[in-house]
């Protein structure tokens, strides 16, 4: 019988712990996928960082190490100089990334370190139950903002892709969402990209996936979906926002 | 003696450091540690080496991390303050079982403190560095050639028994310059099955964690590393005695306390008085086998140290408080003059009686 | 035989590079030797000052504090360390920089305007050779003959240049008859 369908490789036979409808397991599959699709399974490293994904090095057929909060892209760094013929993955949330390890993030794109961040944005702390994160909408509601974050005593979520824009040393940038199919299918391609500059050693590349968190939004994963591309995509616009190569290409 | 060099404690540390095999430094300023990183900068690119300056102790120390979990020897170093961010990170290399050299050149604390030499991290580098139930080897050098000795040594300690070596110095044995030989032999190579290399999808994938959310497994994780540290406590401990053979009165001290504490008993003995030195090479492990010995035989120890009095405690406790121990301490920066030392042996003397 | 020997001045006098020098020098003879430089803000700029042990026996703290002999090349030194000074001790002062004689009457007080003499001989910047040129004249810290096997270990290979003007500012101290 043919096989139309099966679990990449780069998994492990490992039961994800992730809330139902959470889009952790999509990326995660991503991620597998391209490493497969890439044929360099067996030579990456990842880096789990604190957060819900921080059980990632039981699903990633790959070595792991699991980081302190925030600090993966520093871990990454030491790998990735210790054996740079490894690949080399961060995979964090937006509490890990953008605010704990704001410092970790930003130095590592100034250093062109080739290792690849794999950016989960769910605009809220899962794992600890639903608090204010970094990239809190205004407005929006959580456990620490029961009145909606407001801005004028908590400040604006911060735009990581924008913000690393601006950072001569970082390589690829790119904004993605899985809400639908049409944007996982850009999500792979950009995640593919990501890895394939870093086999080329092109340097540091960042996809943010804008991601849902059912359970702490109190919404139905359908129901997240939607407020994902309602709510979020028009706060954080999808597209390429830094990419060095394509720019050279249209010299 | 033709092999001898003079050259400064910091500097020397960091060649000893190369010897041993480590093209991983990993750091960021800080006074009175700088002259490593800048040895470091100017020397590893010529071994082949990463000579890297991070953008805080934090991201330093998580890189050494990275480092040894691929299972590479690295290194980083710092100064009081420093060492104080890199906590965190020393706690995660004791949960992961990884094995790392740090650097401690102690200054005057708390806080900002200053930059003169110190020894008021005693504490903080036997007990209390960071969150969680380990240890770290700790090697305190009291000369140039004690800092590039125990450096050689304490990569191999440090690969042996995978935990965190930590050299603990202080502003004089760091600026200081003295002759000494860098002759160090072999390096010792150790099998590393559990570093993140990549499976080359041959073998079952190698994890590199802290995090055992059963209890159950988590105590049978320390169960198994304090296994480790009672093994090192047994077979590690170092130390050196200057005329302890008659000795009624057993000054304690190391690293820059310890030099000065000479000076103290050999003027004393010019006096008669019967003083020696028990100087702990190893702070952790303590030699307390041997200090507890040593009570049975001496009428009372000074513990000199740079600190409001850390060092003195684990006399206290190895010897059982079974004699008197006096404090013969400077802090701040400040450092005691062998005058000072010597005032304090006549009190004990005078205690005697 | 030990001496204990307290070099302080200004940074920038080479006031350290004097304390290395005598440091290797000691070590060429085989004997014991330490060399601690005061460290911090203090080297850009303001006050300097180091500790060099040259002993026949391992040398206990490398901590100067009461110096057998002392050398200040400006006045704030001369003030801080004077009394430190042991009995019987020796001070070497560069006079064309400190205005005031040494007070006390228990130890040993000589006189070199080290700077002058190094304006005057195209031989600025070396006023610290000339007055260690002077010491070595007036105790038995180093053989004098020695000088120049310690420049050759002590100056960077880059500037080996720099040599003949050392051992000329060496020469010069030593043989100032004041």
């Amino acid at each position: 019988m043919a096989v139309v369908f099966e679990k990449p490789k780069a998994l492990t036979d490992a039961t994800l712990h992730y809330c139902p409808g959470c889009t952790h397991g999509i990326i995660h599959r991503l991620v597998a996928e391209v490493l497969d699709e890439l044929g360099v399974q067996g030579k990456t490293v990842g880096i789990a960082s604190v957060g819900c994904s921080v059980m990632s090095y039981d699903y990633f057929d790959v070595d792991m190490v699991q980081a302190a909060h925030g600090r993966a892209p520093a871990v990454a760094t030491g790998v990735k100089r210790a054996n740079p013929e490894n690949i080399v993955f961060t995979y964090q949330g937006d509490g890990d990334l953008a605010a704990i390890g704001t410092a970790e993030t930003v130095h590592s794109a100034a250093r062109g370190e080739n290792i690849t961040i794999i950016f989960v944005n769910n605009a809220i702390y899962g794992m600890t139950g639903g608090q204010m994160a970094p990239t809190t909408l205004p407005g929006q509601v959580t456990q620490t903002s029961p009145y909606g974050r407001d801005t004028n005593t908590v400040g604006f979520p911060l735009k990581v892709c924008e913000l690393l824009s601006n950072v001569d040393g970082a390589t690829y940038l790119e904004r993605v969402a899985v809400n639908n199919v049409k944007n996982v299918k850009a999500a792979k391609k950009a995640i593919k990209k990501a890895f394939t500059y870093q086999t080329e050693g092109k340097g540091f590349t960042l996809i943010e996936v804008l991601s849902t968190c059912p359970t702490n939004w109190g919404l139905t994963p359908p129901n997240a979906l939607k407020w994902l591309e309602e709510n979020m995509i028009p706060y954080y616009p999808l597209g390429v926002y830094k990419d060095k190569y394509a720019e050279e290409e249209t010299k | 003696m033709a092999d001898k060099v003079l050259m400064k404690g910091n500097e020397a540390m960091a060649e000893a450091a190369i010897m041993a095999g480590c093209r991983h430094y990993l750091g960021y300023p800080i006074t009175p540690q700088t002259e490593i990183a800048a040895y470091m900068s100017k020397r590893m690119p010529k071994v082949g080496g990463t000579f890297l300056q991070a953008e805080s102790e934090i991201s330093a120390i998580n890189m050494v991390i990275g480092v040894a979990a691929a299972g590479k020897r690295a290194m980083t170093s710092s100064s009081s303050p420093g060492i104080s961010l890199k906590g965190e990170g020393l706690s995660y290399l004791a949960g992961c079982d990884l094995p790392a050299f740090v650097v401690n050149v102690q200054r005057g604390g708390p806080g900002l403190g200053g930059i003169q030499p110190s020894q008021a991290d005693y504490f903080q580098a036997t007990r209390g560095t960071s969150h969680g139930d380990y240890h770290m080897i700790v090697l305190a050098p009291n000369s140039v050639q004690e800092m590039v000795n125990l450096t050689f040594q304490g990569f191999d300690m440090a690969d042996k028994y995978r935990m965190t070596v930590m050299l603990l110095a202080d502003g004089t044995m760091g600026q200081m310059m003295e002759p000494v030989s860098l002759d160090m032999g072999e390096v010792k190579s150790y099998d590393k099955p559990w570093a993140v290399t990549g499976t080359n999808c041959e073998r079952e994938h190698n994890i590199v964690n802290s995090l055992f959310l059963k209890p159950e497994l988590l105590e049978q994780k320390n169960f198994e590393r304090f296994e480790r540290y009672a093994y090192i406590e047994e077979n590690e401990a170092m130390y050196e005695e200057y005329l302890m053979d008659d000795t009624e009165v057993c000054i304690v001290a190391y690293g820059i306390s310890a030099r000065i504490a000479k000076n103290a008993i050999d003027a004393a003995r010019a006096k008669g008085i019967k003083v020696g030195m028990f100087r702990p090479i190893t702070l952790w492990p303590f030699p307390k086998k041997e200090i507890r010995a040593i009570a049975d035989r001496v009428n009372s120890f000074i513990s000199v140290e740079l600190s409001m009095g850390q060092l003195i405690e684990d006399v206290k406790l190895y010897t059982e408080c079974t004699k008197p121990v006096y404090l013969c301490n400077r802090t701040g920066g400040m450092i005691m003059t062998p005058e000072e030392v010597l005032a304090k042996i006549e009190e004990a003397v005078g205690g005697n009686k | 035989m030990t001496t204990n020997m307290l070099i302080a001045g200004f940074g920038g006098q080479g006031i350290l590079f004097t304390g290395k020098f005598l440091a290797y020098e000691g070590l060429l003879e085989g004997r014991e030797v330490s060399w601690l430089p005061s460290y911090g803000p203090e080297m850009r700029g303001g006050t300097a000052n180091c500790s060099v042990i040259l002993s026949d026996t391992p040398v206990g703290s490398p901590i100067v504090s009461n110096p057998d002999t002392l050398l200040v090349m400006n006045l704030p030194s001369l003030d801080k360390y004077e009394d430190a000074t042991q009995a019987g001790g020796k001070i070497f002062v560069d006079s064309a920089l400190i205005g005031r004689k040494v007070n006390r009457t228990d130890v040993e007080a000589f006189y070199i305007p080290a700077t002058k003499l190094a304006s005057d001989e195209g031989l600025t910047g070396l006023a610290n050779m000339i007055l260690l040129g002077f010491v070595i004249k007036h105790t038995n810290v180093i053989p004098f003959e020695n000088i120049e096997r310690a420049l050759t270990k002590v100056v960077p290979a880059s500037k080996q240049h720099l040599i003949e003007s050392n051992r000329k500012a060496l020469e010069l101290g030593y043989n100032y008859e004041g």
